[in-house]
């Protein structure tokens, strides 16, 4: 059971091993000529006006919110849909009211306007 | 002679050489034909719809090859370039950024079959890297994790527009990922199984093929891949014009090319996750898998029948893989991009209601014709 993990760990290995290479390589092949100006963040060519590190829009926080709710919903699917032929009338009735419980949530959020962008 | 008794079992080296050989097939395709060569491919394909010439300067001898050698001089030029960091950033993030990115896209292949089973010799050969049950679930979940590359570019650059190409990379694909799973369910519910193997053998017949039976679940995974690939129409994350080049404004070097490659590799999954659920897989129309392998075997003996049918099958699926790529690279060059909030309300308020009905719809069709 677990053998089959086997091959995705060597292949895991395989591509950290291809990235790390490429980070080093680009590292160590390049010039570096550092002077004061060139270091400055990009901003258009002029000298950056804002400090990026400083506070963003709330609702990127709440479209997280939401990704684990719906998400984790939607995990409960993937067995049931698996599944979803031997259970016949009875998986489909359960899996109605859960949806419709999901459905309803998904309505509250969208009156409370949470997925509205300005 | 060497002394192979510690081994456990007497198919473990022919299992170890079949894995080693996929794995090797599988990176070879990924990082040395299709991650250096659709970057030309996607040059000459723009130029041909903008009537452009497109990528022709680079030559040896005098011969250009159309164009293909810049391959190799971007190759070159990304090689040696100054691996810029700005100031104020973090630089260890600012290094783990391309490495999250990129390791995922590579990763995310290994589930996809290539090909079928074939007896070569007494042993079955089965062209997948990893035959894992939860197939598709491993997928999302590893292709998932290339968002946390692009928002740890975003926010280790200490660049404003770097940090607002992060966030909206982070809002895009967590809202997408939600609705890709659902779209997908109705898939799963008709092939009763979640395994990529068992969903390809399922699609012997040409009529079972998953764009007949779920053609809406199609019209959605497809919106949704194209909104996790960061593509244009869905590319609001690096829109040029607004934010410069996003998450990755202040890479360069490899370390951008690592990010670039990403994309590829991910287009080349989702082209891939396409064949195996909607197309039929490695399975040719209206010749059944074990009707191939019968018939090489009729001409060229049962073991190089079945490996004359394991091409066929391997090239067959590599062909519409590359149908699939030159498509979505046409919608990309097709289409405006479009706006922040468009993009949030096609994911949250069409494509995820849409899923939800369509598990509805599917689960009652399924029912009613059993």
């Amino acid at each position: 059971m677990l053998n089959q993990y086997i091959p995705v760990l060597v292949m895991t290995l395989a591509a950290c091993g291809t990235a790390a290479g490429m980070i080093i390589m680009t590292t160590i092949m390049g010039p570096k000529k550092e002077f004061e100006e060139k270091m400055e963040p990009f901003e258009c060519g002029v000298t950056p006006v804002s400090d990026p590190k400083s506070r963003f829009g709330v609702r990127f926080y709440l479209v997280a919110m939401l990704f684990i709710v719906f998400d984790i919903e939607a995990v409960f699917l993937f067995p049931w849909a698996a599944v979803f032929r031997d259970l016949g009338m009875f998986g489909l009735m359960e899996m109605m009211v859960f949806i419709l419980v999901l459905t309803v949530g998904l309505a509250y959020v969208w009156k409370k306007g949470a997925l509205e962008w300005e | 002679m060497f002394d192979y008794t510690y081994l456990p079992s007497p198919n473990l080296l022919p299992s170890l050489v079949e894995m080693m050989l996929k794995i090797i097939f599988i990176c070879t395709m990924n990082m040395a034909v299709f991650a250096p060569v659709l970057g030309w491919v996607e040059r000459k394909q723009s130029a041909l719809m903008q009537d452009r010439i497109g990528a022709n300067r680079a030559e040896i001898f005098g011969f250009t090859v159309f164009g293909l050698l810049h391959v190799a001089t971007d190759a070159l030029k990304l090689l040696f370039k100054e691996d810029f960091i700005p100031r104020g950033a973090d630089r260890p993030l600012h290094y783990l950024a391309p490495f999250i990115a990129v390791v995922p896209a590579l990763v995310a292949f290994a589930v996809i079959p290539f090909g079928g089973k074939y007896m070569l010799w007494g042993h079955e050969a089965n062209l997948v890297i990893a035959d894992l049950n939860v197939g598709m679930l491993y997928i999302f979940a590893v292709a998932s994790l290339s968002t946390y590359g692009a928002v740890i570019g975003g926010w280790a650059s200490n660049n404003s527009w770097s940090l607002l190409g992060g966030l909206r990379v982070g809002a895009q694909m967590l809202s997408y990922e939600v609705a890709m799973g659902l779209t997908l369910v109705g898939v799963f519910m008709v092939y009763g199984s979640l395994q990529l193997t068992t969903i390809g053998m399922a699609q012997e017949n040409f009529f079972h093929w998953g764009i007949f039976l779920q053609p809406l679940g199609f019209i959605l995974f497809i919106t949704c891949a194209l909104a996790e690939n960061k593509r244009t129409p869905f590319d609001i994350p690096e829109a040029e014009s607004e934010l410069i080049a996003g998450y990755f404004t202040e890479y360069s070097g490899l370390k951008f090319a690592m990010f670039w490659m990403s994309e590829f590799l991910e287009m080349v999954t989702i082209s891939a996750v396409l064949v195996a659920l909607f197309f039929g897989g490695w399975q040719i129309p209206f010749i059944s898998h074990q009707g191939l392998i019968d018939a090489m075997g009729h001409l060229f003996g049962p073991n190089f029948g079945a490996i004359v049918a394991m091409l066929i099958h391997v090239v067959v699926f590599w062909v519409k893989v590359i149908s699939w790529i030159v498509i979505l690279m046409l919608i990309r060059w097709s289409l405006p991009r479009f706006r922040f909030d468009q993009v949030m309300r096609l994911g949250w308020k069409i494509v995820l209601p849409l899923a939800l009905a369509n598990i509805v719809v599917t689960g009652f069709i399924l029912l009613a014709v059993r």
